[in-house]
This record gives structure tokens, sequence and C-alpha cells, in this order.
């Protein structure tokens, strides 16, 4: 295991090398995750790195398949990496497994319960687990998110089963919150609704949200950092503002789509009456252009879907 | 404090902010020792995140319209003088520009302005 590593250190016997880690763990950001791999059948998650501070909400976007969800298990330690480390709120998230699951709220992609057991037994076979479990945080949000805490968990439609997972997640005062497409199936006002308790978690910079979704738009303007995930691999992980805002689309016709032009582009996408071009430079897209094409602000799906395409 | 975010607009969100409050200082609607949201709350206020709002705040700070007070909050700073004596300037430029247009009309000619500069400043003294 530990020879997969690739290291900024220098080599140091596993053990060792983890108590050195530990000690400043006070330093340390909310999620920090360094080389890390796993593999299925026909699916590879590979050398994977991220970073996300205190305070912060960071989005993990990318297409279905991406390896986002294998991501988030692979941080809650529901499946073994197989090299590199995971460092949650400071803590190995192996060594420190019990601790970490404790001061993660995890709200899953489809949450699965008895579906007999109505939402108050289960909210009441949960609390136990919890320390610092409020049992008035969970009725304000049970109330605030219209849950009916008599009814069995399998009447709930899909939406009210993620309100009442959060609901969960969030009254037991966790530092990290992690959501794997908490909005897929929900409405519009859900999703806008959701965004706002996020952003009042956040109120606190203690607080640190990891979001996984690949509807982009829920984070096109809340998101601090954006991790882009595809086939298995960070394509970039960085702060929103450095993306949104300073990325372009470029469209023209494809009588300019010269090599010279696409060395211009980190994606192209050619249709039959003109080119969309993703690109970085904006203004010296401009300059060379010039009113042979119109250029747009990008936004994250045009990034998710142009990014490396057409690559020559 | 009134922050309107346009999507559509071209100039970045935390660009956006800036003007705006920069605008509202110039003003006088927000005025010396006011008391701004904090870069927290004004993101949840605003939907946006908590990064691009900071980076207005920065912005705000460094062009001396704001300061922020450890433990206390963001205030509107004691306007810079010469962003006050400037906006000052146009306003007498504008009013100045009135009266030419005013002279014209019945056909008083710059020297006859002047000239009636001079009584005003004069009266005055």
């Amino acid at each position: 295991m530990g020879s997969a590593r690739v290291e900024k250190e220098v080599a140091v016997p596993a053990q060792g090398r983890r108590e050195a880690l530990e000690t400043g763990a006070e330093s340390d950001g909310a999620l920090v995750i360094d080389g890390v791999c796993k593999s299925y059948e026909g699916f590879v998650l590979k050398d994977v790195g991220l970073e996300l501070p205190r305070g912060y909400i960071m989005g993990l976007i990318g297409p279905n398949g991406a390896g986002k969800t294998t991501l988030i298990k692979l941080i809650l330690n529901l499946v073994r990496r197989e090299a590199g480390s995971i460092r949650v709120l400071g803590l190995d998230n192996v060594t420190h497994e019990a601790e970490i699951k404790s001061r993660i709220g995890y709200v899953p992609d489809e949450p699965r319960y008895h579906p007999d057991i109505t939402l108050e037994n289960l909210k009441s076979a949960t609390a136990p687990f919890y320390p610092s479990w409020s049992e008035e945080r969970f009725q304000a949000l049970a109330s605030e998110f219209e849950l009916s805490l008599g009814k069995k968990f399998k009447t709930l439609s899909h939406g009210t089963k993620t309100r009442f997972s959060l609901a969960l997640a969030l009254s037991h005062g966790a530092e990290l919150i992690v959501l794997d497409e908490p909005t897929s199936g929900l409405d519009p006002v859900f999703r806008r609704r959701l965004l706002d308790v996020l952003a009042g978690i956040l109120q606190d910079e203690r607080f640190s949200i990891l979001y996984s979704t690949h509807i982009t738009s829920d984070l096109e303007r809340t998101a601090d950092f954006v991790t882009f995930l595809r086939d298995g691999q960070v394509v970039f992980s960085r702060p929103k503002d450095e993306v949104i805002g300073r990325w372009g689309v470029v469209r023209g016709g494809r009588e300019i789509l010269d090599a010279e032009a696409r060395a211009f582009f980190e994606g192209v996408r050619e249709r039959e009456h003109g080119f969309e071009g993703l690109t970085s430079r904006v203004e010296a897209a401009r300059q060379r252009f010039g009113d042979r094409v119109v250029i747009d602000r990008a936004s994250l799906d045009d990034i998710m879907v142009l990014m490396g395409r057409g690559e020559r | 404090m009134r922050i309107l975010i346009s999507n559509a607009s071209p100039d970045p969100i935390y660009e956006q902010i800036v003007q705006q409050v920069r605008a509202q200082i110039l003003s006088g609607d927000l005025s010396e020792g006011d008391l701004l949201p904090s870069i927290r709350k004004l993101a949840k206020d605003l939907q946006i995140s908590v990064i691009t709002t900071k980076r207005a705040y920065e912005e705000l700070e460094r062009e001396g319209f704001i300061n922020t007070v450890g433990g206390k909050g963001t205030f509107v700073a004691a306007q810079n003088p010469e962003f006050l004596r400037e906006k000052r300037m146009k306003a007498v430029e504008e009013k100045l520009a009135d009266a030419v247009d005013e002279a014209q009309l019945l056909g008083v000619g710059p020297d006859q302005l002047i000239e009636m500069l001079r009584l005003l400043y004069a009266e005055d003294e």
C-alpha cells in the first residue's frame, strides 16, 4: 500500500509518517485528500486529491459515473481506499473512524431505512449514537422541512426522504456536512431552501460542506470551491471564482477552427453550423478572433461538457 | 445597504458588490461608522459564496472605503478626502454647466459670466 503512494514528503515508514502528520492536526482543513486510489471492475478512481478549508462549501461536480459517490464513500470509510490519505477535521479517517463519523453529517443520495418504521422512531434510534445530539435543533428542522414524524419511512417521496436524512445529519452538531446529490429529485423551491439552510450552517466558520451534484446551477453562486471529477480523476479543484467569470465559451464558424485556433481551447465541440470552444484566455480570444465569434462567460455546465473534448 | 446582484451582468459578482457599496458611500447613503453585514451574513443574504464576498470586502478595504475592526465588524471608513473632493468638484462643475446653459439662452458671453462670478465671490467676502 505504501509503495503506491505518490508523496511529496521523504519516504517514512507508514506508522511513523502517520504520527508525524497527527501533530499539527488543529491547523488541518475540514477535508484533505491526497493521492487516493480505488479500483473496481471497470472503474478506477485514480490519484484523487483535494483540500477543503474549514468554513467553506465545496461542490463536487461531474457526470454520472465520474466517481463522486465512490469518493464520498471513501471519505466515510464505507469502502476501503487502496492508496493515499484522507484526513477529516485533521484526523485520519481510518484510524479515527468512529470519532470522525460522529463529526460528519452524511446525507446519502438514496436514504435507506427500514420501510415500516416511523420517522419519530428512526430519529429516536439514531439520536443515542451522537453525544452532541440536539433534540431542539431536530424539532426545528423537522418543522422547517415540513416532516410529519408519525409517517412511516416507506410512505415518503424521494424528496422528503432526503429532507428527513438532512434533518438527522444537521442535528448532531456535525462539523463537516457531506451531501451526495441531495437535490436530484427535489423541486426548485426546496433546492433553494436547502441552499439557504447550508448558508445558515456556514455562518459558523468552523463548519464546512462537501456537496456533490450534477445539477451545477445549485453551486454556480454559492460554492466557494469546485472540484470537477471525470472518469475517476480530478480535472480541477480550485476556488470557484477562479473558474466562473474567468473562463469563456467562444462560438464561431468552423472555418476559423484551424490547428492553431484549436490550441486555444481547453475543449471544443463541433456542430454542423459552427463550433463551441472553452477557454481560460478570454481576453486573448477576443483579440485573436475579434467579431468573427461571440464570447459568453462559461457556466459550470459549459465547463463540465466542453472541458477536454475534441483533444488532439 | 442595498445590493442587487445580476447574473446577466458582464461584471463579476464581487465587482458588482464593490461598485454598489462604493456608490452608496459616495452618495452619502452609507456614512462613516455605519456597520456593514458580516461577510458570511452578506454571502447568505445574496446567496453567493463566502469567498466572493470576502474578495469584495477586501477590495473595498484596499480602496479605503471600509475598515474591519477585529471582533467588532466592518464599518464604513472615514471618507477618503481625495474622493470626497473629487465628488464635490464634480457637483460644482455640473452647477456651472447649468449656469452656462442658462446664460447662453440669454445671449450672455463668457466674459460677462466670469464678471458675474467675480461679483458673487466679492459679495461673499
